[in-house]
């Protein structure tokens, strides 16, 4: 039976298990207001390495034996990691996962990497291609400054629309069928370009594409806006969100009490400085991993849509005067 | 792609959603710190003219004082904090422009002193040089026939 529903949607014939899944954050991540829920906070941004890309592997390392080993199975037994990060080439994922001996699959979605990552995780269990796959993400805001913008020490000031890349990785370990949260289905986003060309701007650039992918599922589903608790992208941040909510409602939705942004949750931007929000694959990795999934175990929210957001470009791109054009992935998790 | 706002029209929904720098006290900022910079530089110029420095000599010594302050200040970490806070009265000074030739000495160094260190110390400051060279031929050209 043919598990398609509309134009992008799938849902999956059984519910697809969270067997665990695992947050490691940086220090900053660590004073914020979601501190409680992350697994491990590292005070050293630098990670006991020599370099920020390295720093971000090693998070990456850590987040995937954390996750294996809450999922009580050894990290080589699992028949997929999927993984992806912001760097050139994967560089965070591919030196932090190189000794897992576990077959890989990397992925880039920019931001969106854990939405992209629990899509096809979600489809190879339930397409019986797979009992075990991990699903990781990472982002290092110094690795990011360096590639993106400029060195660390650079002084320069960063004007009110741009975002802060969250430093960590999560994990999350799909298989079995455990009842709790579960993988029900995804929504695969277009890319969508709403012609933005500031690199300082990507909640911008992203909002059009989660107003893309949420009405897509809805009208692929037929569901209302009722059906979830919480409609929680990665990181549009305030800017991105106020955009979010005036395009859905253009399209015949209002999503404004349903509407949850990592981005905005994951850093107080009245004391940490972090003007438009949080950002980076990590954001809504590390958010999902540690704060949302914790909320549905103690069945605080039951049904969410979970869609991470990404802004398609590179330095080159930007500086070629390229426009950037957005991705957003959605995933539908219910406590089974 | 099609989600019912035009780019125009989404254009128009982004500028009114992205707040503005604020202009008003980044000046302030941006005059206090880049004043205290200059009255510092005044100062140390009057020491070493006081030491026995002649005017010319003296203007050098400030330059060299200046910018060994800065790459110090940037090696502990904290002049982008001081930028962060002043903006362009942190970063127009001599001391922001050591500071761009040492921040990415800094970061680059774990790719290696040839293609690290060496190609990448100059890729802010960079554009700077060049251009200002340029500017000054051109200067000196409209000089030369101008005079």
């Amino acid at each position: 039976m043919l598990k398609r529903y509309g134009r992008q949607t799938v849902l999956f014939n059984s519910p697809v298990g969270i067997m665990a899944t695992a947050s490691v954050v940086g220090p900053k991540e660590g004073q914020g207001p979601l501190a409680a829920y992350f697994d491990q906070i590292e005070a050293d941004p630098m990670f006991g390495t020599e370099s920020w890309e390295k720093a971000e592997s090693k998070f990456a390392e850590t987040a995937a034996e954390m996750a294996a080993k809450k999922a009580d199975t050894a990290i080589g037994d699992f028949e997929y990691i999927i993984a992806g990060d912001l760097l050139n080439q994967s560089t965070g994922s591919i030196f932090g996962l190189r000794n897992t001996n576990a077959p890989y699959l990397g992925i880039f979605g920019a931001c969106s990497a854990m939405g992209e990552g629990m899509s096809l995780g979600g489809m190879l269990i339930d397409g019986g291609f797979a009992q075990k796959v991990i699903c990781l993400a990472s982002s290092h805001f110094c690795s990011a400054e360096k590639q993106f913008r400029f060195p660390l020490e650079f002084g320069s000031q960063r004007p009110p629309t741009s975002s802060w890349t969250v430093t960590g990785s999560a994990a999350v370990a799909l298989g079995g069928t455990t009842g709790g949260p579960s993988v029900m289905g995804c929504t695969t986003g277009k890319m969508v370009d709403m012609g933005v060309t500031d690199a300082n701007n990507m909640g911008a650039a992203m909002a059009g594409a989660a107003a893309d992918t949420i009405v897509a599922h809805l009208t692929d589903t037929g569901r209302s806006t009722d059906y979830y608790d919480k409609i929680i992208t990665g990181d549009l941040g305030y800017i991105g969100q106020e955009l979010l909510l005036a395009l859905v409602k253009k399209k015949g939705y209002d999503i404004t009490h349903k509407h949850i942004d990592c981005g905005i949750e994951i850093f107080d931007k009245n004391t940490q400085d972090t003007l438009a929000g949080g950002s980076g694959c990590a954001c809504s990795g590390v958010t999902f991993a540690g704060y949302f999934y914790d909320k549905m175990k103690r069945g605080e929210l039951n049904k969410i849509l979970f869609v991470p957001t990404g802004a398609l470009m590179s330095p080159t791109s930007v500086q070629q005067g390229e426009s950037i054009p957005g991705i957003a992935h959605a995933v539908v998790i219910e406590n089974a | 792609m099609n989600i019912g706002t035009s780019k125009k029209e989404y254009d128009k929904m982004v500028k009114q959603a992205s707040p503005n720098s604020r202009i008003g006290a980044n000046c302030v900022r941006a005059f206090l710190v880049g004043g205290a910079i200059c009255v510092f530089g005044q100062g140390l110029s009057s020491i070493f003219m006081a030491m026995g420095a002649d005017k010319d000599m003296a203007g050098t010594l400030v330059a060299v004082a200046l910018i060994f302050l800065a790459i110090l200040v940037t090696g502990l970490g904290k002049y982008d904090d001081l930028v962060t806070f002043a903006g362009a009265g942190a970063s127009v000074p001599i001391t922001g422009f050591a500071n761009a030739v040492a921040a990415p000495a800094i970061e680059f160094k774990k790719e290696g002193y040839i293609m690290g260190v060496g190609a990448k110390m100059f890729l802010i400051a960079g554009p700077v040089i060049v251009y200002g060279t340029l500017a000054s031929m051109v200067v000196g050209l409209i000089y030369y026939f101008v005079r």
